[in-house]
């Protein structure tokens, strides 16, 4: 037994950890145990990779095979995505999508579908991948993809670990000629010209942009527009850089409003007007955090909740204005608040994007915290939009429903092959999937 | 074009040296393969029913670069030491053991055979192949030997004690074999792990903060080996909690339960 959470520190459970990396071990342990969740690095913020027992797939993490002609990796499914970079990037490859961090396993990224700065153009996670190879509640093992067992497929890629374990997949890599990103960031001053500034580069491979979410009134929406693409300098050497640590939770009063604001002011106040430019690699560019070990610890013990919600475009404005001035009202808000504009849906049943923009930001836990959210909630929901599963752990059931209308096809899939009965997590249980 | 950059290749690859590893299929030893095949250098792995190891082998050979062969040994099985040594291809370098056995104490308070296992296992085996190998570097003037021990052979308690007692002989074999090879040039290294989270201890409920994963002692091991440290305690804290341990008076120790 131990204690076991995920990264936003919240909840905590004590639960059973086995750590399982041979089929055949998988195989019989599934069949023993009652109800299991399959858990990856823990790089999702809220319970969807937590239960009473969970299986560490993690140590499942060796590379299969490479075809250099394709870009094709077949890789199991315990391998983080740093593992991938560290063998791709000297061999001038890189991940076709990627999120904000490059610790996370390629079965979390699966289980997530998770998207990264260039959603608008190349989708999520599940587009790249080629097949793999999923472990059934009955022992079996079935190898899906877009043209093989396409429901399993539809299901497993966002299923958020619902439907089985995944043991290995085929992924295609892009290629590139440099480990180099020109980033070009441009300075808004309001929301308005924030959507502008979207709009204007949508054709730029990446895109992200940092927004004040404290700023009120004029200032309301503020941001710092990233955008960027690799060049072709040639240079492919990759030495992951040095970390700094965070040794022990900061104690809870250190990030208060104040506090925030002071540095999101100082944040976006060092950056020139208009638009600057400059190189930089794509650790800098893609994995900013990365850098910090534990980084969530400066949250405090309680632990926090990033809060990532996404509107329908048409919806976007308005709703992002009512709800940027209900937090800087609150006077909750963070650092690491992020604003993007999404691509066109795919056709999974759980995935998150939907075309449109999206904010993610981080709440320490505290008083008052969840009544925001919950109205939060509310604003989301009424404008057509949804709540993102894998930083989620406090979502009610039918805020969750009226987000995701294909649950019920989702749901009758866990039935038929009996997955509700072995897979679940306590996000699954919470949201009734 | 691509047949010639194979071949420069294959070339390269060929030109890198060689380090044995014993336990193979143990998750320190594996740490230690990952560690050293990115280091640059090629491997044999050694271990009983090797056949498991293939697709780790595999695995390296894609992600390094590297030669990766599997090959079985029984370090219980004496006799066929030296047949084995004798048979590898190519010179090794170094010689890394993992090998261990963390056996039952109740059980061998009562059978023999079980305590003979963990002294056979932790101690003489061992023994039986660094002397090969001991006899073969200092012959060449070069090498290097390291032998995972453990802090459970730094003090007998009564949790342990017949597996930390063929630690300790482990230990004390080593420091022996490097005051032997120091004028030939051989280096010995003994690691002391405390805890580490490996297949040995799961389940277990060990301390986080003094708890070691196999990639620490695998870049201890590695760093050990190019500073030419002699001991390593790894993770290092151990060294002084043991230093403390090792000091308690034995008429203090003996009422102790630790
Ligand atoms: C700093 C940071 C930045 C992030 N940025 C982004 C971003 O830009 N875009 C984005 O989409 N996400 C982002 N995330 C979220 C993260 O990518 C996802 O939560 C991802 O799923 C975590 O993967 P993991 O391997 O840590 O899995 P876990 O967190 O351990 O598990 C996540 C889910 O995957 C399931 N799962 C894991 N392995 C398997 C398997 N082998 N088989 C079946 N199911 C499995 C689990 O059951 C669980 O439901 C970010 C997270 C952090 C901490
Ligand atoms: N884990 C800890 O907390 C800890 C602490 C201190 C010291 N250590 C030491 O660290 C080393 C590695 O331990 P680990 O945790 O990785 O444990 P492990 O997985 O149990 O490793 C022990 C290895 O020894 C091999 N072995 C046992 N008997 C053998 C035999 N007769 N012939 C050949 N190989 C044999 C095992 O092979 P099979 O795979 O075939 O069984 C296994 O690979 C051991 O020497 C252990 O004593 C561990």
């Amino acid at each position: 037994m131990s204690n076991t959470k995920s990264w936003g520190n919240y909840p905590k459970v004590n639960a059973k950890t086995v750590i399982i990396s041979e089929t055949h071990r998988l195989k019989s342990f599934i069949k023993k145990e009652e109800e299991i969740i399959a858990y990856g690095n823990g790089r999702s913020y809220g319970d969807s990779a937590i239960n009473d027992t969970i299986v560490c797939i993690k140590p499942k993490n060796y590379f299969l095979n490479f075809d250099d002609d394709l870009g094709l990796l077949h890789i199991q499914a315990g391998a983080l995505l740093t593992e991938i970079l560290e063998f791709s990037v000297p061999r001038g490859w890189f991940l076709k999508v990627t999120p904000g961090t490059k610790l996370i396993t390629v079965g979390g990224a699966i289980a997530s579908d998770v998207h990264g700065k260039n959603h608008h153009i190349e989708g999520c996670f599940s587009e790249c991948v080629a097949m793999l190879n999923l472990l059934l509640p009955s022992g079996e093992i079935v190898s899906c993809s877009k043209t093989e067992n396409i429901e399993l497929f539809r299901a497993t890629c966002g299923g958020m670990g619902l439907t089985g374990i995944i043991l290995d997949a085929k992924i295609y890599l892009k290629k590139i000629e440099s480990r180099f990103i020109k980033q070009k960031t441009i300075k808004t001053k309001n929301l308005k010209e924030t959507f502008e500034a979207f709009e204007k580069y949508k054709n730029k491979p990446y895109s992200v942009a940092w927004i004040d979410c404290l700023a009120k009134n004029d200032k309301m929406g503020r941001s710092l527009l990233m955008v960027g693409d690799f060049t072709n300098d040639g240079r492919l050497d990759f030495i992951p850089k040095k970390k700094v640590n965070v040794p022990f939770f900061f104690p809870s009063f250190i990030l208060n409003t104040l506090s925030v604001k002071i540095f999101n002011t100082f944040y976006y106040m060092k950056v020139k007007d208009g638009i600057t430019e400059k190189l930089v690699d794509f650790e800098t560019f893609f994995y900013p955090l990365d850098s910090i070990n534990n980084w969530n610890r400066i949250y405090g013990r309680n632990g926090f909740i990033q809060y990532q919600f996404i509107l329908p475009k048409r919806n976007s404005y308005e709703g992002l204005e009512e709800i940027l001035k209900s937090i800087a009202s609150s006077g909750k808000g963070s650092f690491l608040s992020v604003l993007k504009l999404y691509g066109k849906e795919n056709g999974n049943f759980l995935s998150f994007p939907i075309e449109g923009y999206s904010l993610a930001l981080d709440f320490k836990i505290e008083k008052g915290l969840f009544e925001l959210l919950n109205k939060l909630d509310e604003i989301v929901v009424n404008r057509g939009g949804r709540i993102y599963l894998a930083k989620d752990a406090r979502v009610a059931k039918d805020t969750f429903e009226k987000g995701y209308p294909k649950i019920e096809i989702f749901r009758n899939i866990r039935k038929k092959y009996k997955m509700n009965e072995k897979f679940n997590s306590i996000q699954s249980k919470r949201l009734g999937i | 074009m691509k047949n010639l950059t194979q071949f420069n290749l294959n070339d390269l690859v060929s030109k890198k040296e060689y380090v044995l590893i014993i336990g193979a299929k143990s998750d320190v030893a594996m740490a230690v393969a990952r560690k050293y095949a990115k280091e640059g250098f090629n491997l044999y792995l050694a271990s009983r029913n090797s056949d498991t190891l293939e697709e780790f082998a595999s695995d390296l050979k894609l992600r390094y670069e590297c030669h990766a062969q599997c090959l079985e040994l029984d370090i219980l099985d004496y006799s066929s030491h030296q047949f084995f040594y004798d048979q590898l291809k190519e010179e090794v370098i170094g010689v890394i053991s993992a090998v261990g056995y963390l056996g039952d104490q109740k059980i061998s308070e009562k059978e023999f055979m079980e305590a003979s296992k963990l002294i056979d296992t932790n101690f003489t085996g061992i023994v039986s192949l660094f002397n090969i190998i001991a006899l073969d570097f200092e012959q060449r003037k070069s090498g290097f030997i390291c032998g995972i021990s453990s802090v459970a052979g730094d003090r007998g308690r009564k949790k342990n004690y017949i597996y930390g007692a063929a630690k300790a002989a482990l230990s004390t074999y080593l420091s022996g074999l490097r005051n032997r090879l120091f004028s030939s040039g051989v280096h010995v290294i003994t690691v002391k792990p405390g805890f580490i989270a490996t297949k040995m201890t799961e389940g277990l409920d060990l301390p986080k903060r003094l708890t070691g994963t196999p990639e620490q002692v695998a870049s201890d091991i590695y760093n050990a080996q190019k500073k030419l440290t002699n001991v390593v305690y790894t993770i290092w804290i151990w060294r002084w909690i043991m230093l403390i341990i090792r000091n308690i008076p034995e008429w203090q120790f003996k009422k102790m339960n630790i």
